[in-house]
């Protein structure tokens, strides 16, 4: 088969010989005065005169702000009580404990009793045992603080999702206005969240929650929408003709109708709750995350890799909960009068060891004595690989980094930014013509602007060098899992773990391996990025009709033809949106790489939020955002191209 | 036959998709197909006038992008048509506010859908009840109705399933009952048959005739499947691009298609499921007749008896009137095909 490049080729085989020897020989470029704009600066002032003056005639911004926080400290205050600290009155020396929080024993069963509602009994035995392990590993405390936050964020964002959802999809224009900005809010990565919160409500838990539900809140509002929206049209027109109201059409026939997936929504608040409250812990929301941040700001491997499991079990547990509630189905009639009697009986159960703890400590807080700590164990393990493969591990770091990292780095930094402005717009006008190109310049000129050009290259250069590597590793296991039954599963069982995590807890064992430093950041990037573009791959290949497939066969391909000219080429636009997936994963764990010492925007925005210059914060946040939103429509108009070459998509939607 | 008055009148219904569908109606203009194209518009239904007379079974046939499906929409009003009037009992459906709009359809409308438009959370018992509930009426009751027309579509003991558990004809049982709790006085069912297998299809028609032998609904029934169309009209109108071709029954419809669009539906339909007795009657009562049958009665309903007998069959009208005869040879015509035209 003799390949016959295209213009398109060609030009683009041209242009890339240019930017090499641009690269080379006329090295980086200076952005002039004249075009830097203080857009920090003018943030900066706005939110001070936002929170100092504003004022909306009968109360002042600074009230409103008030408000929110009051409105959200009552009932997490009220969680906190029940879970940690129980009702104590009078402070320190003189304090009371009037009611006790639940027992640790209470809240177990409570979770297994809600596995098996939600499933079976399995379910129910794995998630109390997850919660056992917290606390017998000595994190109950923690847990159950970032517990109690997720409690308050997880059904405001739920509520807070459902209404705009809900607004959405009944007023499309509703919905043309919010979807630009959902867009920019999943793609601003979370730590430029936290840097006005900061600011608008201060240090503390209340500012973590608001960050949280912030950052959760809008996949419900896109789920919500979508799944109101694909509701068939014939049950739509059912609940007209059947004489609904407009109220009972959407509370009678297109929520219910919709629930399944409505609840896909809640497990995806749930998580993303989970992933920033952890986060949330720089602006203070305690529990488990500032364990594990205050653990990697000390080194201290032992605590940090103990809290990180925890994380890891409660991730888990709820996961698999939430997951259960979504596909639970109704169960045959009349079991409501036996679901009632166990209610009562756990209900019983809770309060009987909860008051009972009054008379024996041991049933209302795990006693100390029995907890077990896994820490030294923890360190002596990294110490001993530390003592016995340094040399191996600095070896392989040292040869990715000499010889494809820092040349990478240098070939990116050393490009003229006018020239690569100019080869963004040439894509976006090769790919979606004007409208396109207009989008990747005036994002381009955003980021060139403010004088963040050379982190952002920065930026590209550790995202796109794991994103290539994510690839690399991705496809290949995507190939295996489409290949096998087995394979498939158990790819699927690993991957499911990955995407379960939040992201902080990737850092813990790179930094203990790696320490500080782009390589570290590099693998940690890689391991959260990995799991779309083997899943992505995995469906597309899958997905390829079986007849083609079989059609193949009979023509007297291999199997190795069958995947190299079949397959592949058919799953393509899967595979460039598990890419593009890749690379919206990898620009979110990179902002939180700046723990780890990276010179990038992430560390720009990381550097803000210490300092709480909401300006800075928010330009450098916006920049990662242009960078993944050009990335974004890139790619996905490159899919759609391909989709109609291979004709999947009709040419004029 | 005794003319029924006319329970939904439709005249000169559009529906335009498209830019500015009003303004190419403006004035009372009557574009054509062409025209209609020609200005980036869509014609889905186009100057349609219908009458359904109380009692009968009305079917809208065509095949698909004929604009039948959105016919029926426009005459229950679930799509807003862009001219026109339609009559339910008289009164113009298109000037009813949305209060008035949903109580005719709480009382008087009852719809099946092509794939049944069960609600999934709710089990045949709910489902049943569903529009009885919206209407506010107690559990009991609406209980007790709808445990009757689940009785009457035959699924009884299944009341406790969901919908996921049931098969497909079983699901459409449910859509019929359904449809049916609030006693409608119009009936539409839109291709209702068309997602279930053949021989499902088959059994489903006959207990849709049953059923409609015991409840007389007006009806509007919606199918692609000529078959099926003319073995359950009264009378059928043919559609296509969004007009409609020919209005008639099964019967003048086989032996005088107005047009060649309808002449290809009906060049392989066997004559003896259509033509009825009356048509081939000879005038004059027979000598020592076999018996008698009415003559709305199709001929391959009765060709079995007919042709075995020795004798001619005298054929009656409604009121019992001999209006003639048929002879043996005149059924075997009509059986292979020979006679009967014209």
């Amino acid at each position: 088969m003799t390949w016959q490049p295209s213009r398109a080729v060609w030009m683009w085989l041209v242009l890339l010989a240019v930017t090499l020897a641009l690269a080379r020989w006329a090295g980086p470029m200076a952005v002039p005065g004249w075009m830097q704009i203080d857009m920090a600066g003018a943030v900066s002032r706005f939110m001070d005169w936002l929170v100092n003056t504003a004022s909306f005639g009968l109360f002042t911004f600074k009230d409103l702000t008030r408000a929110i926080a009051q409105a959200i400290e009552w009932p997490y205050q009220a969680v906190r009580m029940a879970l940690v600290e129980g009702w104590v009155e009078g402070r320190r020396s003189e304090a009371r404990t009037i009611l006790p929080p639940i027992s640790w024993i209470g809240i177990i069963a409570i979770v297994t009793a809600m596995g098996v509602y939600a499933r079976n009994w399995r379910l129910g035995l794995f998630v109390g045992a997850c919660f056992l392990y917290l606390a017998v590993f000595g994190q109950w405390e923690s847990a159950m603080v970032t517990l109690a936050s997720i409690l308050i964020a997880v059904p405001i964002g739920i509520a807070g999702g459902l209404v705009l959802g809900i607004a959405g999809a009944v007023w499309p224009a509703f919905d043309r206005v919010q979807t630009p900005f959902l867009d920019l809010m999943q793609t601003v990565p979370t730590f430029a969240y936290l840097v006005p919160i900061l600011f608008l409500f201060g240090f503390g838990p209340v500012s973590a929650l608001i960050a949280t539900v912030v950052y959760a809140m809008p996949p419900m509002v896109r789920i919500t929408t979508m799944a109101l929206k694909s509701v068939p049209s014939e049950i739509r027109d059912f609940g007209v003709m059947a004489g609904c109201t407009p109220r009972q059409r959407l509370t009678r026939v297109l929520l219910p109708t919709a629930l399944p997936d409505l609840m896909v929504g809640v497990n995806q608040v749930i998580m993303l709750s989970l992933n920033m409250v952890i986060i949330a812990s720089m602006i203070g929301a305690g529990g488990l995350g500032f364990d594990v941040l205050n653990s990697l700001r000390r080194l201290d491997i032992g605590r940090g890799i103990e809290a990180g499991l925890a994380i890891v079990a409660l991730a888990i547990a709820l996961d698999r909960l939430s997951q259960a509630f979504a596909t639970r189905r109704p169960g045959a009639a009349g079991d409501g009068a036996r679901h009632m009697r166990w209610w009562v009986v756990l209900a019983a159960f809770v309060a009987a060891t909860t008051l009972l703890g009054y008379v024996v400590p041991a049933l209302q807080s795990y006693p100390e004595a029995w907890t077990v700590t896994t820490r030294s164990l923890w360190s002596d393990l990294v110490k001993w690989i530390n003592i016995n493969y340094y040399d191996q591990l600095e070896a392989v770091k040292n040869v990715l980094l000499l010889n494809l990292l820092l040349p990478f780095k240098r070939f990116l930094l050393a490009l003229p930014w006018p020239w690569v402005l100019a080869l963004i717009t040439l894509a976006g006008w090769q790919l979606g013509r004007g409208r396109l190109a207009a989008l990747c310049l005036a994002l381009g000129l955003f980021i060139v602007v403010n004088g963040l050009w050379e982190p952002a290259m920065t930026t590209l250069y550790l995202c796109g060098i794991s994103v290539m590597i994510a690839a690399l590793i991705g496809l290949p296991l995507g190939v295996l899992a489409a290949s096998s039954e087995r394979a498939g599963r158990i790819i699927g069982t690993g991957i499911d773990l990955l995407q379960t995590l939040p992201s902080f807890v990737y850092l813990i064992p790179v930094v203990m391996l790696f320490r500080v430093g782009d390589f570290s950041a590099m693998i940690a990037i890689v391991l959260y990025a990995l799991a779309p573009a083997i899943r992505y791959a995995a469906h597309g290949l899958r997905s390829v009709p079986e007849e083609i497939v079989e059609a193949g066969a009979v023509c007297g391909c291999t199997r190795w033809q069958i995947l190299t000219r079949i397959r592949l080429p058919m799953a393509l636009p899967e595979i460039m949106l598990g890419l593009n997936q890749t690379i919206m994963l990898a620009l979110s764990m990179l902002v939180i790489t700046a723990l780890v010492g990276t010179r990038d925007l992430g560390q720009e925005v990381y550097i803000a939020l210490t300092r709480a210059d909401t300006g800075q914060g928010i330009v450098a946040g916006v920049s990662i955002a242009a960078i993944a939103i050009i990335a974004d429509r890139l790619i996905a108009a490159g899919a759609r191209r391909t989709r109609r070459k291979l004709g999947l998509e009709p040419a004029h939607p | 036959m005794h003319q029924q008055p006319v329970k939904l009148g439709c005249h000169n219904v559009w529906k335009l998709y498209g830019p500015h569908p009003e303004r190419l109606l403006a004035g009372g203009a009557a574009p054509d197909l062409d025209a209609i194209r020609a200005s980036g518009h869509v014609g889905a239904v186009r100057n349609v006038s219908i009458d359904v007379r109380q009692g009968e079974i009305f079917v809208i046939m065509g095949l698909s992008g004929s604009g039948k499906s959105t016919l029926v929409r426009c005459l229950s009003r679930l799509v807003e048509p862009t001219a026109g009037e339609i009559l339910f009992n008289g009164k113009d459906l298109l000037q009813a506010r949305p209060k008035e709009l949903i109580d005719i359809r709480r009382h008087k409308m009852g719809m099946v859908f092509q794939h049944f438009a069960l609600l999934p959370h709710l089990n045949v018992l709910q489902n049943v009840a569903f529009p009885l509930q919206v209407q506010g009426i107690g559990r009991a009751a609406r209980e007790a109705r709808a445990e009757e027309v689940i009785a009457l579509v035959g699924l009884e003991g299944r009341e406790a399933y969901f919908p996921r558990q049931l098969s497909g004809g079983q699901q459409q049982r449910v859509g019929i009952a359904r449809s049916l709790v609030v006693e409608p006085e119009l009936w539409f069912l839109d291709e209702p048959f068309s997602a279930l297998d053949p021989l499902i299809r088959r059994e489903m028609q006959d207990e849709f005739l049953r059923v409609q032998q015991l409840l007389h609904k007006t009806i509007v029934f919606i199918t692609h499947d000529f078959d099926e169309a003319i073995r359950i009209a009264d009378r059928i109108a043919i559609m296509k691009d969004g007009e409609v071709i020919q209005v008639a029954t099964p019967e003048e419809l086989v032996l005088n298609p107005a047009a060649d669009y309808v002449a290809e539906f009906t060049r392989y339909v066997s004559r003896a499921k259509v033509v009825t007795l009356g048509r081939i009657a000879v005038p004059g009562a027979a000598e020592g007749a076999a018996g008698t049958l009415p003559e709305t009665v199709r001929v391959e309903a009765v060709a079995n008896e007919v042709e075995a007998a020795a004798a001619p069959f005298n054929v009656i009208d409604e009121d019992g009137v001999v209006i003639g005869h048929v002879t043996r040879q005149a059924v075997i015509d009509v059986l292979v095909g020979r006679g009967g035209r014209g």
